[in-house]
């Protein structure tokens, strides 16, 4: 099979790593080659933060440049344009659409950018937007809104759904079980 | 069963398996992990060092003493460790011993680019450089026997994207070979001219050996292909090669960073049309071919900035461009930020309201620099706040009570103690705040020599930061809380008048720590809220303007409170 590449997109702090560990270990169970490539350190405080995730027969670089992903999982709606041009002609994209200013905006130095789905459907990408927040609220806490995203991505591979609730199930903690199945659920369920 | 695992896990699963029995590290990203993981087995002792220089010595001492050793760190951790590492290369080892260094091409969070192999070459100390996690394991389990082969340290080089991506590893059995017998042995262990003139010897004869050794070993290995293109390349990028140029290129791949074999590089060389050396940051191997009369190509084609990747080798060697997407918009940056409830905040904004000239240092408060609190005028290294205000203030004297320095609990142990005793001893009208957030914030919440905790969390006894500025002859100390913007403003102004050295230790912890209890979320009031944007200057992720009012992100919101002491209209209201 010829490389996937899959981008999680996001702000420091929103739990973009703990769906890539979720994504990771679903297409290790698959018996795939899995590269997946994080940043930590400064740009976890607030900043923009990027994982990549690769898999196929054999992978060889862990990193994705423009024009190279199959997916774009975005946690936040400017990143998903800050990270447009990562996308493969053709790719999809989901996006989440809530909205945090970054610093540039809050001090009135810079504006949040209106109608961001819109463009990134005008600039050709095939968009998927997802109120996350609203059904991680329903599912039980805004908290689980990274588990929500991975259940809509989830949707869209070829793996199966028991594949990726075991996955679920292996990753959080057991304490917050019912609630991240719901909302894994929310979000497979989205169309 | 194959694991997951990001470089850095893998590492510290090889030395285990390797045998390591004592490992001692002071963090830095992107090498943390490795000590995070190695602490998590019973059966090897860890700890987390105050600085590099200590680590690497207790590393040696174990080995010296027959334990195999581990000590690890960032690029720049190895300057403040290089005093021992050339000196070690000379005693060599008794039990082998290990050094993780790593590098951060790129650097995604680091003070500049350095690119450690030349600390090989120039301590005379091999370097192995693995390219994926499956190696790094291998790599690290592996230099346990080189290294006691060779009797030499064994330097263990990784960058940012081997350290930090997930890669299938097997774990193996734990070689455990137990803790070999000492002999007294000055000639060898005691590096006083005499002794170093007849070990230096030994070393330029061990450099011969680990050449002749590097020629045929199995970490330098060909994979020949179709042979137009050949590529010699380490680390990370025998990986970008491989995917950008796949079975139409033949490979040198290169495990053995130092000493570069020279035969196997000529051999290579002539089987292929055109030779590009594939390399990050300086041309290293580069220089050694080209010194070796093989022709190939490198920097001039390539760069000496930043990080390498699939798509500039796909441009600069095929000439091929990816096309891509890009939507009509205007994209506001987004910068790292100082948490929601971060207690260095307060500090900075007192310190940017009394105009003072501030000289930064390393960690998560290097965040002051950036707006809107910029208050920061500079930062070098790891305790040059310290020292580099004291050498401002013998400079400028007049303008000694406009200036401080600010530095964090586990920088200030690392290495602004010593620049502390330079102010009392030398005595310059300074005053040193010390963010003291009871942890090690920037890498990820370390403990260190002040939390009263070691590596495993165990209780243990804290430096005493007080007393520490009293016993090295700080006579004024003062403590503040800063989320008391009134209290630290006016301590820090009555120590910036007095006519003596003083130290302020701001002292709060960070807020992520799981101990601390967050408040409930403020909330604006919009009947109160005038839109001043008072609340703004202080540059917090929770607060945003909108429709002309603050409001507060009650996700991120810890309240703090600080935003509402900037509230002259009392809008900011405790959340139920
Ligand atoms: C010589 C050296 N070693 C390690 C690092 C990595 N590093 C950067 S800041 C820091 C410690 C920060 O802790 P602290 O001083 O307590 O400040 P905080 O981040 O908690 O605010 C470390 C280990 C470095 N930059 N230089």
């Amino acid at each position: 099979m010829e490389t996937k590449s899959i981008m999680i997109v996001g702000v420091g702090g929103q739990g973009t790593l703990l769906a890539s560990r979720l994504l990771g270990s679903v297409l290790t169970n698959e018996g795939y080659d899995v590269k997946v490539s994080e940043v930590h350190g400064m740009s976890q405080r607030g900043g923009s933060v990027v994982t990549y995730v690769k898999y196929g027969d054999e992978v060889s670089s862990p990193i994705i440049e423009k024009g190279e992903a199959d997916y774009i999982l975005s946690f936040e709606q400017l990143e998903a344009a800050r990270w447009l041009p990562f996308l493969k002609i053709g790719g999809k994209m989901i996006v989440n659409t809530q909205q945090m200013d970054p610093m540039p905006v809050v001090m009135g130095k810079a504006q949040y950018p209106a109608g961001v789905i819109d463009a990134l459907q005008k600039a050709g990408a095939d968009v998927t937007a997802v109120d996350a927040l609203s059904l991680a609220v329903q599912a039980g806490s805004a908290k689980a809104a990274n588990v929500v995203l991975m259940g809509v991505l989830a949707a869209k591979t070829d793996i199966g759904f028991d594949t990726w609730m075991q996955a679920v199930e292996q990753t959080v903690p057991p304490k917050f079980l019912d609630l991240n199945r719901k909302a894994f659920e929310l979000g497979y369920q989205y169309q | 069963m194959k694991q997951l695992k990001i470089g850095n896990e893998a590492v510290a699963m090889g030395l285990y398996e390797g045998g390591c029995r004592v490992a001692s590290s002071y963090p830095g990203t992107p090498s943390t992990e490795i000590t995070e993981v190695i602490s998590k087995y019973d059966d090897v002792y860890s700890e987390w060092a105050p600085n590099e220089k200590v680590a690497m010595e207790v590393a040696v001492g174990a080995a010296i003493a027959g334990a195999r050793s581990f000590c690890g760190m960032k690029h720049v951790g190895l300057n403040v460790a290089a005093d021992p590492l050339f000196t070690a290369s000379y005693t060599g080892v008794n039990a082998g011993m290990v050094i993780a260094v790593a590098d951060d091409p790129g650097m995604h969070s680091s003070q500049n680019e350095q690119d450690s192999r030349h600390y090989a070459r120039a301590s005379k100390t091999l370097m192995l450089e693995p390219a994926d996690s499956a190696d790094c394991l291998n790599f690290a389990k592996q230099a346990y026997t080189l290294s006691e082969t060779f009797d030499t340290p064994v330097l263990l080089r990784l960058t940012t994207r081997v350290a930090h991506s997930r890669s299938l590893v097997e774990a193996g059995e734990r070689d455990d070979c137990g803790v070999k017998e000492y002999v007294k042995n000055p000639q060898k262990y005691v590096m006083m001219p005499a002794n170093a003139r007849t070990r230096h010897v030994v070393v330029e004869q061990r450099t011969l050996d680990e050449l002749k050794w590097a020629e045929t070993c199995e970490f330098n290995r060909v994979e020949m292909n179709d042979t137009k293109i050949g590529v010699i390349a380490a680390g990370i990028c025998y990986q970008y090669a491989k995917e950008a140029l796949g079975k139409n290129a033949s490979y040198l791949k290169l495990g053995c960073v130092w000493p570069l074999p020279v035969q196997k590089i000529k051999d290579f060389a002539a089987q292929c049309d055109k030779v590009y050396v594939l390399e990050e940051l300086d041309p290293f191997i580069e220089e050694h071919c080209k010194m070796n009369g093989v022709e190939v190509i490198g920097k001039e084609a390539f760069t000496m900035l930043g990080e390498y990747s699939q798509s500039l080798i796909a441009k600069v060697i095929l000439g091929k461009e990816t096309e891509s997407l890009t939507a009509d918009l205007d994209i506001p940056p987004r910068p790292p930020v100082l948490c929601s409830g971060c207690p260095h905040r307060g500090l900075f904004y007192c310190l940017k309201r009394l105009g003072v000239t501030v000289s930064g240092d390393i960690g998560c408060y290097t965040l002051g620099a950036a707006a809107p609190l910029d208050t920061i005028d500079t930062v070098v290294c790891m305790g040059a706040s310290v020292s580099g205000l004291h050498g401002r203030n013998k400079a400028d004297p007049d303008n000694a009570n406009k200036s401080v320095a600010v530095i964090g609990d586990s920088t200030f142990i690392h290495s602004g103690v010593t620049g502390l005793i330079d102010i009392a001893y030398n005595q310059s009208n300074s005053t040193v705040i010390i963010l003291d957030n009871s942890i090690t914030g920037m890498t990820g919440h370390q403990e260190n020599p002040t939390t009263g905790k070691t590596i495993k969390g165990d209780p243990t006894t804290a430096v005493n930061l007080e007393a520490l500025a009293k016993a090295v002859g700080i006579d004024r100390v003062r403590v503040v809380d800063p989320y008391d913007l009134k209290q630290t403003e006016s301590v820090i102004k009555e120590e910036l008048a007095a006519d003596e050295p003083s130290v302020v230790i701001s002292r709060r912890p960070c807020a992520l720590l799981k101990y601390v209890k967050h408040e409930k979320p403020l909330k604006v009031n919009p009947d109160k809220c005038k839109g001043c944007k008072s609340c703004m200057r202080i540059g917090c992720p929770s607060i945003s303007f909108r429709d002309k009012k603050a409001v507060i992100d009650f996700t991120q919101c810890i309240g703090c409170g600080v935003c509402s002491q900037l509230c002259a209209f009392d809008a900011m209201e405790k959340g139920e």
